[in-house]
C-alpha cells in the first residue's frame, strides 16, 4: 500500500511493422501500460485493421454455436490453468478454416438427424394408427356382421386418397390419421355440422406421448377413423382434416394388407433407429473432439481481437514502416516495458527492434495504486467515493484499520464477531476453490470479494466485544467482578430480604476494589442503570474518536497542499480549519479526559457537566468561564471568516493581477484552475462563499453525526436486539423443567441461531457497515480527498471480459 | 436399499454449521450453568417459593442451576447426532454428484 498514487509518464512506442503484433501480445500478457487512442476522429469502420477484427468476430460466432451445441450434449469443456498465448497472424487463417469446417460438419449432421427423427415419428404414428384402427374395425364388424367382407373393393379414389367400397350404390370411404388431443372435440363438432351426419368418427387416445418435432413439446395424440358416404363428403372431410393439422395415413383395405404394412413398418423403424443411434454417436464424437480444444480457441480469439483493437488505436508514421503508439506507463515500469518490447521484437523476427521514447505531457495522467488481494477490497471501497486525483494522498492504507475499527465500535459483540470472523476465515481458506467455481450469484460474489474486509471487521468486533464485555448479550466474568455486594450490606439482612433492588455505593469501603482489568465489569450486565452508565461512556468515546479521525483528515490535507505547491491553501484553508476544530472540539476532548481523571468516586457529585460548560463558553457567561475559554472561542470565531472569505478573496486578487506577481500569475492561475473548487472567476466568489459557509457549520453537524451514529443508533439497537433475542427465544428453551421438555431446547437453539444470523449478523452488520462507510466518506475523506481522477486501466488480457463466460457457456 | 438422501447439498451444509455452533455454544452454556454463573440467573426457572422456603439456602437454586446445565448438555448431545446425520448427507450428496457427471 502506498502513500500516494504512482508517478506516470507518457511514452511513445515505435513498433516495427513486422513485429508489432508480437510486441503488443507481450504487453498484453504483462499488463503494464494503458494505450491512448491516436485516431479519435476515425470511425470504427474506417480503421486499418477492421477486416481482421471482422474475421475474429466471425470466429467468435462459430465458437458460440459450437459451445451451445456442446452444452446441449452435456459435455464438459476442460479448462486449463495457464492461459495460452496469442497465436501469430499466420495461424489465424488456420484456426479460421478449422472452425468453419467444424461448423459445416456440425450443421450437416444436425440437419440429417432432424430428418431422420421426423421420419421415425411418421412411421411410429402410422404403426399406432394401424393397430388402433384394427380394433375399431373388428369391434364394428362384431356388431355389423360379415357385411364388410361381402363387397369387393373398388378402385382407389385418388381424390379422397383412401379405399372406397361400394355398398348400396354409395361409396364408403375411410380417412384415418392422428390429431392432437386438445383439438378432438372441436374436430368432431365441425365434422358433424359440415357433413350433416354422413360421417362416422371413431377415435381412441394413444398411450404414448409423442414429441411434436416442430414445436418440440410432448403432447397426447388421438387416432381417429372417419367413415363416410359419397365423394363430396370425402372432399369436405379432407379439407377439414387439413385445417386441423392432422397427420393422415392411408387406410389398408383388409387385414392381410394391414399385417403386411405393419411388418414393413416395423423393420423400417428398426433400421431408422439404428441409423439414428449411429448419427447421434458420431455427433457426440465430433463434439467431444471439439470440446478438447474449445477453451484454447476461445482464449486465442479473445486475445487476437484485443490485439487488433489496440493496433487500431495506433497511428502510422510518415515512412509507413512502423506504428506509433502512445501509452501511459508508470515510471517504475519503464525497464519492464523495454524488456517486453525487446522480447516481442525477437519473436517477430524484426530487423530493427522496437523502442520506447518518453515524452513530456501536460495532460493529467491516470491514477495507479498497486494493490494485492488483501488491500484491493479496501481500495475499492475508497474508490467507490471517487478515484483519487493524480498523485493525491490516498486514504486507503488508513482505511484498512479505521474502517473495521469503526464498524467494531458499532457492532461490538464477542459472539457475533466470532461467527463473522469464522465465516470470513472459511472464505479466505477456500479462496482457490471458490475462484475456480466462478459463481454467477451476484450477492455471493460481492461477499466473497470482501472476504478480507469481513475478516478484519470480525476480528475487531471480537476485540470490542471483549471491551464492552458483551457475548450474545451476556457478560463474561473472566477476572472476577470488582464490586462486592457482601461488603455493602454486611450487617443488614433485613434490607437484603425486603428490597428487590439494591444500590451499591462505591464510597462504602470494600464495595469497589478497583477497576476491572480489561473491559467493562460483568456486574453491569445485571445492573438496572446499565444503560445510563454505558450511554455516557459511549457518547464521550465517540466524540473522542470522531474528533481524532477528523483532525487526522485535516492533517493529511497538508500533504496534498504541499505536493501541489499551493502554499496559500495552507494558510487559508488548513490553518483556520485546524484552529476551529481544535479550539472547540479539541478542548471538548480535553475536558472529557480531564473530568475522567480529576474526579473520583468521592467528589463525583461536584463534577461539573461538560455540556453546560460548553454552552456557557459559547454564550460567554457563567461562573466557570475564565480567560482561557474566552480566548479559545474568540480564536475559533475569528477563523470562520478566514475560512469563508480567505480563499475566494485571494483568488480574486490574483485574477485581478496581484501586485508584483505578474510573471507568475499565469502559471499560478493555471494551477488554481486545475483545482476542483475553481471554475470561472465571476461566479467563483459567490459560489465559494456559500460553499465555505456550509463548510464551517458542517463541523458541528459532523461531530453530532458521529455521536449519534456511533452511540445512539447502534449501541442501543444492536445490543438491545441481541438481548431481546436471548430473552424471547433462548430463555423459553432454558426455563423448561420437565424431563421431556429438554428436547425442546435443541430446536429453540436452532431458531436462535438462524435469527441471530439473519437479523443480527446480516441486517445489523450491513447497516453498521454502511454507516462506517458513510462516516469515512463524508467526515474523513471530505477533509482532504478530491476523488476526481481517472483510474489507470492497463491493457491486460486477464482483465478482458469473456463474452462466453457472461453467457454461462464456459 | 432406497436412497438415504433426503436433503440437498446446501441444506446439509447448513445442518453441519448449525450443529457445530450448537455443540460448542450449548456445551459452554452447560459449563457456565453448572459453575453457577450469576449472569445467567434470569434463565434459571426458580420461583419465590424456592427462595423463601429453602431449608438449606441456596441449595435449591443450585439444584435448579445443575438441572438446566444438564439440559444444555443433553441438547448438545442431540446436536452431535444432528451433525453426524448432516455429515452423512454431505458425503452422500458428494457421491451422487460424482456418479452423475
Amino acid at each position: 500500500m502506498v502513500f500516494r498514487s504512482e508517478e506516470m509518464c507518457l511514452a511513445q512506442l515505435f513498433l516495427q511493422s513486422g513485429s508489432e503484433y508480437d510486441c503488443i501480445s507481450e504487453l498484453g500478457e504483462l499488463g503494464l501500460v494503458e494505450f491512448r487512442d491516436l485516431n479519435p476522429s476515425v470511425s470504427s469502420f474506417q480503421r486499418r485493421f477492421v477486416s481482421e477484427i471482422k474475421r475474429c468476430e466471425e470466429m467468435e460466432r462459430i465458437l458460440g454455436y459450437l459451445l451451445r451445441e456442446i452444452q446441449k450434449a452435456k459435455i464438459a469443456v476442460p479448462e486449463e490453468d495457464e492461459s495460452p498465448l496469442a497465436p501469430p497472424p499466420r495461424q489465424v487463417l488456420e484456426i479460421m478454416e478449422q472452425l468453419q469446417r467444424l461448423e459445416m460438419e456440425l450443421s450437416e449432421v444436425a440437419k440429417n438427424r432432424e430428418k431422420l427423427q421426423r421420419n421415425r415419428l411418421e412411421l411410429t404414428e402410422y404403426t399406432h394408427m394401424l393397430k388402433i384402427t384394427r380394433t375399431f374395425i373388428h369391434s364394428r364388424s362384431r356388431a355389423l356382421g360379415p357385411q364388410y367382407e361381402e363387397f369387393p373393393t373398388m378402385e382407389t379414389d385418388s381424390v379422397t386418397g383412401c379405399t372406397g367400397m361400394q355398398r348400396l350404390g354409395a361409396k364408403l370411404g375411410f380417412v384415418s390419421g392422428l390429431i392432437q388431443r386438445v383439438k378432438v372435440e372441436a374436430f368432431e363438432r365441425m365434422l358433424w355440422r359440415v357433413c350433416k351426419g354422413y360421417t362416422i368418427l371413431s377415435y381412441a387416445e394413444l398411450d404414448e406421448n409423442l414429441a411434436d418435432l416442430d414445436t418440440g413439446e410432448i403432447s397426447k395424440s388421438v387416432v381417429f377413423l372417419i367413415s363416410f358416404w359419397g365423394d363430396q363428403i370425402g372432399q369436405k372431410v379432407q379439407k377439414i382434416c387439413d385445417c386441423y393439422h392432422c397427420h393422415l395415413y392411408p387406410h389398408p383395405e383388409n387385414d392381410e394388407e394391414r399385417a403386411d404394412v405393419l411388418e414393413s413398418l416395423k423393420t423400417r423403424i428398426q433400421d431408422l433407429n439404428n441409423v439414428l443411434q449411429r448419427t447421434e454417436d458420431y455427433l457426440r464424437q465430433v463434439l467431444q473432439k471439439a470440446s478438447e480444444s474449445a477453451f484454447t480457441w476461445v482464449v486465442h480469439v479473445k486475445k487476437m481481437k484485443a490485439i487488433f483493437h489496440i493496433l487500431n488505436l495506433c497511428s502510422f508514421d510518415v515512412t509507413n514502416k512502423c506504428l506509433i503508439a502512445e501509452v501511459w506507463c508508470p515510471v517504475s515500469d519503464l525497464a519492464n516495458l523495454r524488456g517486453a518490447l525487446e522480447k516481442g521484437s525477437r519473436k517477430g523476427d524484426a530487423t530493427v527492434p522496437s523502442f520506447v521514447n518518453r515524452i513530456p505531457s501536460t495532460d493529467t495522467p491516470p491514477t495507479l495504486l498497486r494493490t494485492n488481494k488483501f488491500t484491493s477490497g479496501f481500495q475499492s471501497i475508497v474508490e467507490a467515493y471517487g478515484v483519487g486525483d493524480y498523485r493525491e494522498v490516498s486514504p486507503a492504507p488508513y482505511t484498512i484499520i479505521t474502517f473495521p475499527f469503526l464498524f467494531a465500535v458499532m457492532f461490538g459483540d464477542l459472539g457475533h464477531g466470532m461467527v463473522m470472523s469464522l465465516f470470513a476465515l472459511w472464505m479466505v481458506l477456500t479462496e482457490k476453490n471458490q475462484k475456480k467455481k466462478r459463481s454467477s450469484n451476484e450477492i455471493w460474489v460481492t461477499f466473497f470479494n470482501g472476504r478480507y474486509i469481513i475478516l478484519m471487521m470480525g476480528l475487531f468486533s471480537v476485540y470490542t466485544g471483549l471491551i464492552y464485555n458483551d457475548c450474545f448479550s451476556k457478560s463474561l466474568n473472566i477476572f472476577g467482578s470488582c464490586w462486592s455486594v457482601k461488603a455493602m450490606f454486611a450487617n443488614q439482612n433485613k434490607t437484603l430480604q425486603t428490597n428487590a433492588l439494591l444500590t451499591l455505593d462505591p464510597n462504602v469501603s470494600g464495595v469497589f476494589s478497583g477497576p476491572y482489568p480489561f473491559g467493562i465489569d460483568p456486574i453491569w450486565n445485571m445492573a438496572v442503570n446499565r444503560l445510563s452508565f454505558l450511554n455516557s461512556y459511549k457518547m464521550k468515546m465517540s466524540v473522542v474518536i470522531g474528533v481524532v479521525h477528523m483532525t487526522f483528515g485535516v492533517v493529511l490535507s497538508v500533504f496534498n497542499h504541499l505536493h501541489f505547491r499551493q502554499k496559500f491553501n495552507m494558510y487559508l484553508l488548513f490553518l483556520p480549519e485546524l484552529l476551529f476544530l481544535l479550539c472547540l472540539f479539541g478542548y471538548l476532548v480535553f475536558m472529557i479526559f480531564y473530568k475522567w481523571l480529576a474526579f473520583g468516586a468521592r467528589d463525583s457529585s461536584q463534577a461539573p457537566s461538560i455540556l453546560i460548560h460548553f454552552i456557557n463558553m459559547f454564550v460567554m457567561q457563567g461562573t466557570d468561564i475564565t480567560g482561557l475559554q474566552i480566548f479559545l472561542v474568540v480564536v475559533a470565531l475569528l477563523s470562520v471568516p478566514v475560512l469563508l472569505l480567505g480563499k475566494p478573496l485571494y483568488l480574486y486578487w490574483l485574477y485581478r493581477g496581484g501586485k508584483g506577481l505578474r510573471r507568475r500569475r499565469v502559471s499560478l492561475i493555471k494551477n488554481i484552475y486545475s483545482d476542483t473548487k475553481s471554475c470561472a472567476p465571476r461566479p467563483l466568489c459567490a459560489s465559494l462563499f456559500l460553499l465555505d459557509f456550509c463548510f464551517a457549520s458542517l463541523y458541528l453537524r459532523q461531530v453530532y453525526v458521529y455521536v449519534c451514529v456511533l452511540m445512539g443508533l447502534f449501541f442501543l439497537l444492536v445490543s438491545e436486539l441481541s438481548e431481546v433475542l436471548w430473552t424471547m427465544v433462548m430463555r423459553l428453551g432454558l426455563r423448561i423443567t420437565t424431563r421431556v421438555g429438554v428436547l425442546f431446547l435443541a430446536p429453540v437453539f436452532g431458531l436462535f441461531a438462524v435469527l441471530t444470523v439473519s437479523i443480527l449478523l446480516v441486517m445489523e452488520g450491513l447497516s453498521a457497515f454502511l454507516h462506517a462507510l458513510r462516516l469515512h466518506w463524508v467526515e474523513f475523506q471530505n477533509k482532504f480527498y478530491h476523488g476526481t481522477g481517472v483510474k489507470f486501466i492497463p491493457f491486460d488480457f486477464s482483465l478482458l471480459p469473456s463474452v462466453f463466460e457472461q453467457d454461462g457457456l464456459l | 436399499m432406497p436412497s438415504l438422501l433426503f436433503c440437498g447439498p446446501k441444506m446439509a451444509a447448513c445442518g453441519i454449521v448449525i450443529s457445530l455452533w450448537g455443540v460448542i455454544m450449548l456445551a459452554m452454556l452447560g459449563i457456565f450453568f453448572t459453575s453457577k454463573s450469576a449472569v445467567l440467573i434470569e434463565d434459571v426457572p426458580f420461583t419465590e417459593d424456592d427462595i423463601r422456603n429453602d431449608k438449606n439456602p441456596p441449595q435449591n437454586v443450585y439444584a435448579l442451576y445443575n438441572q438446566v446445565g444438564i439440559n444444555c448438555f443433553i441438547a448438545a448431545a442431540i446436536y452431535v447426532a444432528v451433525g453426524a446425520v448432516s455429515l452423512c448427507q454431505v458425503r452422500l450428496n458428494k457421491r451422487q454428484e460424482y456418479m452423475v457427471t
